[in-house]
């Protein structure tokens, strides 16, 4: 949609346009862009307009139906939403219908957003290509024959192709940054804990984060606001209140120390290091004391990610064995129906991965796998420490390259790995960080910037996502 | 022999360990049930306080370190674990390094108690009904999550006496302290043994762990089974495979458990979703002023209730009463006025056997029924049949007892019932006189079949006595 959520909202708000005119035009849209991008892959029109009827009855009995008030939203199906189908693009989940809401879900609603449907991902999000999906890819709406990066690949690419102005997607190892860097929208992961996680299909506990996806900066940080916030029934949410990012996002970085990340840059595709360096150079020239530096500790990250998440991802992933719900498949007792239903029900990148984290956690390889890359998770959350005594907020690439053409690194599954090299780090250390579209590279693909900042600053973060926002040049056209 | 235990209990709290729902026995399956302890897809644990507060008081009663501690998974398939890992503490418990001393004075090492979740209930169906051939299984996930503390002993155990003594006094500990109820036959308390032999003077020998010990008496039993089986082993010139072993109760003897358990790697890493766990010194005081006395003191306080030295049964009776929790039962009939030797008498025999029961029981109409029967207005019998209306129905001993047509008999119709008996009875009348009192329990027993039971036993032998010295 062309209109930003917070000015759909607005319009809402005042009766301008009522909200089931502005959930038509999304559906209108979904219905003729997404069978070729097929960012969605359950679009739920008629509660959309239910509930449109019922924002539209809020307004005009003179109350207020919050601050997304008849926004349209997308979901990634990783999100459980009470009594709609949530399958992870998963066959192991087909047809599976949570009896509860996410808490993220709950907090949109009573926000008065419309949620018009459930997205595409990576199976269990575990991609960056959104590929790995038992419903076939998602396109990039730059380049249809490109990948929209993943794991919220749908998310991404439903906000870029203006389907919805808002998503939510989560982010493990970057599956919410990666995906908007491709797609050229704004993708912000929070600090751990400063979103529940309850009702989020777990990946990797300790890293999965919930985070909006937008067209704007502002769009983002209003959502931020909205599902932000202590959760009794998420043991690892933060009790402090949500950080105020919405003014921050036009504060300005004057006077702010930036640090420009060698490791976030070098290793990056020549066209995306360009538009990087370019972003520091708005930075400066908009006030900020921006120097580079470098964080060694980076370099591990990548390797401490695909021991830690697969570990986590093992054991969240056994409870899927056929025998309360999803799919079963039938064997003379239940050893054998378990192995049968895995077997048919987890796609190949699911099988690698649960196969690494068991290897990861045996006994005997605990401490060469397991532990040591425990240790290297602290050594980048070192790194970290020490540049933040030195600057306010950090600054690289979201992703080494623009969107990759599908298929090009389904074979290789560690290219498709790299994907996530600049992403990790964040996750590693539980750190906000944001992706801002920063103007394209070659061939006309969007480039997306990553903006870091420490735990809980998330003011920070948006202030210096928003200079970057005014500075960035165009981002490029929606293949139509 | 050298045998330590593992306990388990059920911690008797309102709520399961990771969720809201309620935590009781016997309920309708899965009723007690949400996406939390089901482990559906989302749901996330937030641990209960007032199960680690329980596991708080467990610690402290058996003089226990309370430690920070974490969570694990342990991971292993299984239909009855939802998650198809277990949340249990792995190597930070919660309590460490205590000690039990037991009534004989002798004292076991207890290494550790920490928390963990239950899992849910298989049943096999159809077919031969074993694991192996039902046709089908119904599991019940009530029970999923609900709190456990497994109270880990030292090889400090030597025989199964002992191993007995243990655990009836950890019982005892679990009951006094509120923690659990600790019914081995609703398996609230579940205790498995490792045992292993060797020749006085050597090492450790090679354990076997027994599990499906339901009743104290299944525990003595299998350490006994399985202790001889390893030395018969042993001086056959074999060795002790170390092994899980199933206690079978019917036939008296433990098997190999047909378990791939063995080759079981259970990946323990920290419980992402939950933070670690460490109460402060103020939790801690908090939870040990609200210990209340422990059962060694109880047990005292009992005896001296009685004044003197208790008997051997009063002994039996003071141990089962504390360990079932209901010492304050005859302190306070006795504090009515109650005898104490009577009131205890009445709790360890008739009123625990209506456990159920028990815990509603009036002390007030107690020590009045008590104060009855000892006064004779009320026979042995009669006091008994008015106890059990009093459990079942409560009310007004005096009134129950009249409206049951008990009312003791006037000394006069008491004195006419013995000499229609000794009439009756002529030879055993001059056994008795002759001074042979086994007779007198003939006489008593055909006086209150005459009197349908309305005359007090007491009143009968004082009669019997009276008549008797007259004769002489």
């Amino acid at each position: 949609m062309s209109a930003s959520a917070i000015a759909l909202a607005a319009e809402v708000r005042s009766k301008e346009r009522s909200a089931r005119e502005v959930v038509e035009e999304s559906l209108a849209k979904i219905a003729a862009g997404d069978p070729e991008i097929h960012a969605f892959i359950e679009v739920l029109t008629e509660r959309a307009l239910d509930r449109a009827d019922e924002i539209d009855r809020i307004v005009a009995s003179g109350s207020d139906p919050g601050p997304l008030a008849g926004v349209p939203v997308a979901l990634k199906d990783n999100l459980c939403t009470s009594g709609i189908p949530t399958t992870c693009s998963s066959k192991i989940l087909a047809g599976w219908r949570p009896p509860y809401d996410a808490t993220v879900v709950e907090r949109l609603r009573a926000a008065g957003a419309i949620v018009v449907g459930k997205t595409n991902m990576d199976e269990f999000a575990m991609g960056s290509s959104t590929e790995n999906s038992c419903s076939g890819p998602t396109r990039n709406p730059h380049d249809h024959d490109r990948v929209p990066g993943g794991s919220s690949g749908g998310s991404a690419a439903a906000v870029a192709a203006g389907f919805v102005p808002l998503a939510l997607g989560s982010d493990t190892g970057g599956s919410i940054r990666q995906p908007a860097a491709l797609c050229g929208v704004v993708g912000m992961k929070p600090t751990y804990g400063v979103v529940s996680r309850y009702g989020l299909v777990a990946f990797a506990s300790s890293l999965d984060q919930i985070g909006p996806l937008a067209g704007t900066v502002a769009d983002a940080a209003v959502t931020l606001q909205v599902i932000a916030g202590h959760d009794a029934r998420d043991s690892t949410s933060l009790a402090a209140p949500p950080p105020d990012v919405v003014a921050a996002v036009d504060r300005g970085v004057e006077g702010k120390r930036i640090g420009l990340v060698t490791e976030l840059v070098d290793g990056t595709a020549p066209d995306v290091a360009a538009r990087v360096r370019q972003a520091a150079e708005a930075l400066a020239a908009a006030g900020a004391l921006v120097d580079e530096v470098s964080i060694p500790q980076f370099r591990y990250g990548l390797a401490a990610y695909y021991l830690i998440a697969p570990a986590e991802a093992s054991s969240n992933l056994a409870r899927f064995d056929g025998v309360r719900y999803g799919l079963r498949v039938d064997a003379p007792d239940v050893a054998a129906m378990n192995v049968a239903t895995r077997t048919a029900g987890f796609g190949a990148e699911v099988k690698r991965r649960i196969m690494l984290g068991t290897y990861a956690l045996s006994a005997g390889y605990y401490d060469a796998y397991y532990a040591q890359a425990q240790r290297v998770r602290t050594l980048v959350a070192d790194g970290f420490a020490y540049a933040y005594t030195r600057f306010d907020g950090l600054l690289g690439a979201t992703a080494p390259t623009t969107a990759f053409r599908i298929g090009d690194r389904t074979d290789d599954p560690l290219s498709m790995y790299l994907s996530d090299t600049c992403t990790v780090p964040a996750n590693l250390a539980g750190h906000p960080s944001i992706s801002v579209p920063f103007g394209t590279g070659d061939g006309g693909l969007p480039v997306g910037v990553q903006a870091l900042a420490p735990a809980l600053g998330e003011q920070m973060l948006f202030a210096l996502a928003g200079a970057l926002e005014r500075a960035a040049p165009d981002s490029g056209a929606v293949t139509e | 022999m050298v045998i330590g235990l593992e306990v388990h209990c059920e911690l008797a709290t309102r709520t399961k360990l990771f969720c809201g729902c309620p935590n009781a026995f016997g309920d309708e399956p899965n009723t007690n049930v949400c996406p939390v302890c089901l482990g559906l897809p989302g749901a996330l644990p937030v641990l209960n306080r007032q199960a680690v507060e329980l596991a708080m008081r467990i610690g402290l009663a058996l003089q226990c370190e309370i430690a920070p501690s974490s969570f694990h998974r342990k991971n292993y398939f299984y239909p009855d674990m939802p998650k198809d890992f277990q949340i249990s503490q792995y190597d930070a418990p919660i309590n460490k390094g205590g000690r039990l001393e037991l009534p004989d004075g002798s004292v076991v090492g207890i290494e550790r108690a920490h928390i963990e979740e239950d899992t849910g209930k298989t049943t096999h169906v159809g077919g031969s009904g074993r694991i192996g051939g039902a046709d089908y299984a119904l599991v019940d996930y009530n029970r999923a999550g609900v709190p456990l503390v497994e109270i880990v002993s030292a090889p400090d155990i030597g025989s199964a006496a002992q191993a007995r003594a243990y655990a009836g006094e950890l019982r005892a500990i679990l009951v006094a302290t509120g923690a659990s109820d600790g019914r081995m036959e609703e398996g609230s308390m579940r205790v498995d043994a490792n045992v292993s032999v060797r020749r006085v003077g050597e090492g450790l020998g090679t354990r076997c762990e027994i599990k499906n010990l339901n009743s104290m008496r299944s525990l003595i039993r299998a350490i006994g089974f399985e202790a001889d089986r390893q030395v018969a082993l042993l001086e056959a010139g074999d060795r002790v495979v170390q092994e899980t072993r199933h206690w079978d109760e019917g036939e008296g003897r433990t098997l190999s458990m047909r378990s791939k358990e063995e080759a079981n790697d259970y990946r323990y890493f920290p419980e992402p979703d939950l933070v670690g766990l460490a109460p402060d010194g103020r939790w801690q005081a908090e939870v040990a002023a609200s210990l209340g006395s422990l059962p060694a003191e109880r047990r005292a306080g009992l005896v001296g209730l009685l004044g003197g030295d208790p008997s051997p049964a009063q002994v039996d009776q003071i141990r089962s009463v504390v360990a079932s929790g209901l010492d304050d039962l005859v302190t306070a009939a006795s504090g009515l006025g109650a005898p104490a030797p009577l009131a205890l008498a009445r709790t360890a025999n008739e009123v625990a056997a209506d456990a159920e029961r028990a815990g509603g029981l009036d002390p007030g109409a107690f020590a009045k029924l008590l104060l009855l029967e000892a006064g004779g207005e009320l026979s042995a019998t009669q006091a008994k049949d008015v106890l059990a209306e009093l459990l079942i129905h409560g009310g007004e001993p005096t009134e129950i007892a009249k409206a049951m047509g008990l009312e003791s008999m006037d000394s006069g119709s008491l004195a006419g019932a013995v000499a229609q008996v000794i009439d009756a009875y002529p030879a055993e009348w001059e056994k008795f006189v002759s001074g042979d009192d086994k007779v007198a329990g003939f006489l008593t027993g055909h006086v209150m079949r005459a009197t349908a039971n309305k005359a007090n036993g007491k009143l009968v032998a004082a009669e019997l006595a009276r008549l008797r010295s007259g004769s002489n």
